[in-house]
C-alpha cells in the first residue's frame, strides 16, 4: 500500500508503488485538490502496452481535463473499476481507494528513477 | 511582459473567501470557493452569490435614447417603467457583437448592461452609431461592482436588506439606496433560477457581500455559474456567438423582431433568413460517462458535422454541450462527440436543459 517511504513520484502528481511484479499507480493528494470536483476517469484498457511518461488516461472534473501519465513501462494488467461508479473516489481516496491502474513493469529500474517523497515535495513546492 | 490583470472591488473578499483566482479575459476572478458541485447544488436548491462586478454598464441618456436603443438592438426594446429588455447588438452584416440587458429608467434614460470582454467594443459601437440621435452614452463600467444573487431563496433573502425587493417583477430595475449610496438591483441573472443583481458603487460593495455572506449565503465561482448557465441553455458570448453567427444561427431568433422598422443588421437577417441556415446552434445530451469540451467534433452518421462552443459535466444531466453542428438534425437523433479520441454517443436535445419556474 502507499506509504511515504515504498512510493516514487512524477513531476506530474502520479505516484506509484511496487505489489510484486507489478506497479499501482494514483494521483497524488495535492493534485486532486488542485483537479476538485472528479466527475469521470477515463481508464485505460487492460493489456495496453504503454511507455513510461506515456499519456495513458483521462482525469475529468467539471472543469477541466487532466491527462495521467505512466510511471514506467509496461502492460496494463488492471485499473480500479470502482472509478466508473464512483470517480470522485480519486478526490476522497486519494492514496487507496482511489487508486488508477497497475502496471506489470517491463523494466523495475525505472521505478528507481522516479522522485522520492521528499523529491516530490520540493517539486510543489513543500 | 506580464500582463496585469484587472481586479474587481471584491478580489480581496474573494480570496479572504476561499476563492481560487483565475484570469477570466484580463479579470482576476474567483472559479470556485468550495467545489463546484456544492456551489451548483446551492444555486440550485437554496442561494448563492457571484462576484459579476466585470461586467459592464452603459447609460443612454437624451430625447431619442429609446430610438437610438431600437436601432442598435434587434429586439424591440421595451420602455415602460423599471422595464427590463434582453437583446442582441449586430454588426451590419446581423451578426451578433454581444447580448445585453437594457433597463428603463425613464423615457429618456437607460441602463444597459453588457458583458465584460465587450465593453469597449460595445461602447465604442454606441458611441459611433450615436452620432445620428439626440443621445449620449457614458460608459460607467469602472464605477460600479455588481452581485448577483442567485437561486429560490435568493429574492427572500435579498428582501431582508433591500425590504420590498420581493415584488420587483423579473426582468425589472430599482433604484436603491443601501450602506448609504445610490445603486441599482434588478431581477436577473444568469443561472436559471429566480433571483437579484445588485449594483453599487465599488466602495459600498464590500458591505453588501460580507451582509450577505452573514445571511448564509454561500459564495459561488466562475466554474459553477458556467455550468448553471450552460443547463438553462444561455448563451456565452464570445464562445456560443460571435461576430460570424446571427442570432436564428444562436438559436435565439426570438430575439429579433424584424417587424421593428429598422435597425442594425434588419435586412442583412431578412436575405439570411430567406436563404435559410446551413448550420445552428444544436443542444447534445451524452448518452455514456464523460465530459464533453469545447473545440470536440461532434459526428453524424459518421460524418462530421460540427464542433462544441461549450461543454460540461452537469450534476443534474451529467454530460451536455451545445456546438454549431447541421440545422437538419433531427432532435432524438443520435451523434457522436469525439472526447480524447474516443466517440462518444450523445442524443441531441432541445434546449434549456434545465427549466424551472422563472
Amino acid at each position: 500500500m502507499y506509504n511515504e517511504e515504498n512510493c516514487r513520484f512524477l513531476k506530474t502528481h502520479e505516484w506509484a508503488f511496487v505489489e510484486g511484479e507489478n506497479a499501482v499507480v494514483g494521483i497524488s493528494n495535492h493534485a486532486q485538490e488542485e483537479i476538485s470536483d472528479i466527475v469521470f476517469v477515463d481508464l485505460p484498457k487492460v493489456g495496453r502496452q504503454v511507455k513510461a511518461g506515456e499519456n495513458c488516461c483521462v482525469i475529468e472534473s467539471v472543469k477541466s481535463a487532466s491527462e495521467i501519465y505512466a510511471p514506467v513501462s509496461g502492460e496494463i494488467v488492471a485499473v480500479n473499476e470502482a472509478l466508473n461508479a464512483d470517480p470522485a473516489l480519486v478526490n476522497r481516496e486519494p492514496h487507496a481507494g482511489g487508486w488508477l491502474f497497475k502496471i506489470k513493469m517491463a523494466d523495475p529500474n525505472e521505478f528507481n528513477a522516479l522522485l522520492d517523497f521528499a523529491a516530490y515535495n520540493a517539486s510543489i513546492g513543500k | 511582459m506580464t500582463h496585469e490583470l484587472k481586479k474587481t472591488a471584491l478580489c480581496a473578499a474573494c480570496e479572504k473567501a476561499g476563492g481560487k483566482m483565475v484570469d477570466f479575459h484580463g479579470w482576476l476572478l474567483p472559479v470556485q470557493f468550495d467545489s463546484i458541485i456544492a456551489e451548483h447544488k446551492a444555486v440550485r436548491e437554496a442561494c448563492g452569490m457571484f462576484d459579476v462586478s466585470h461586467m459592464g454598464q452603459l447609460r443612454v441618456v437624451g430625447k431619442e435614447a429609446l430610438h437610438f436603443l431600437q436601432y442598435v438592438s434587434c429586439n424591440i426594446i421595451k420602455s415602460g417603467a423599471s422595464e427590463g429588455t434582453y437583446f442582441h447588438i449586430l454588426t451590419e452584416q446581423g451578426t451578433i457583437i454581444d447580448d445585453a440587458i437594457a433597463f428603463c429608467l425613464n423615457l429618456e434614460e437607460f441602463l444597459v448592461v453588457v458583458n465584460a470582454a465587450c465593453v469597449d467594443e460595445d461602447f465604442a459601437w454606441f458611441q459611433k452609431q450615436a452620432s445620428a440621435f439626440k443621445v449620449s452614452v457614458t460608459n460607467e463600467s469602472a464605477k460600479w461592482s455588481m452581485i448577483a444573487l442567485q437561486g429560490p431563496t435568493a429574492v427572500g433573502i435579498a428582501d431582508k436588506i433591500l425590504p420590498g425587493v420581493i415584488d420587483l417583477p423579473r426582468f425589472h430595475i430599482k433604484e436603491i439606496e443601501l450602506f448609504g449610496a445610490n445603486g441599482y438591483v434588478t431581477r436577473t441573472g444568469y443561472t436559471g433560477e429566480d433571483g437579484v443583481e445588485i449594483m453599487l458603487p465599488n466602495a459600498q460593495i464590500e458591505a453588501l457581500w460580507n451582509a450577505l455572506l452573514k445571511l448564509g449565503v454561500k459564495p459561488c465561482g466562475l466554474g459553477a455559474r458556467d455550468v448553471l448557465r450552460l443547463e438553462a441553455g444561455y448563451l456565452l458570448n464570445g464562445a456560443d456567438a460571435n461576430q460570424t453567427k446571427t442570432p436564428y444561427e444562436a438559436n435565439c431568433g426570438w430575439v429579433v423582431k424584424l417587424t421593428k422598422e429598422n435597425f442594425i443588421g434588419k435586412a442583412a437577417l431578412e436575405a439570411k433568413k430567406a436563404a435559410g441556415f446551413a448550420t445552428k446552434l444544436r443542444a447534445f445530451k451524452l448518452k455514456n460517462p464523460g465530459v464533453p469540451r469545447e473545440g470536440c467534433k461532434v459526428f453524424y452518421q459518421g460524418v462530421e458535422t460540427g464542433t462544441l462552443t461549450s461543454g460540461t459535466f452537469s450534476p443534474l444531466f451529467k454530460g451536455i454541450a451545445v456546438g454549431y453542428a447541421s440545422s437538419t438534425i433531427p432532435v432524438g437523433a443520435e451523434v457522436e462527440i469525439e472526447i480524447h479520441g474516443r466517440k462518444v454517443p450523445a442524443e441531441v436535445v432541445k434546449t434549456p436543459f434545465y427549466k424551472n419556474r422563472v
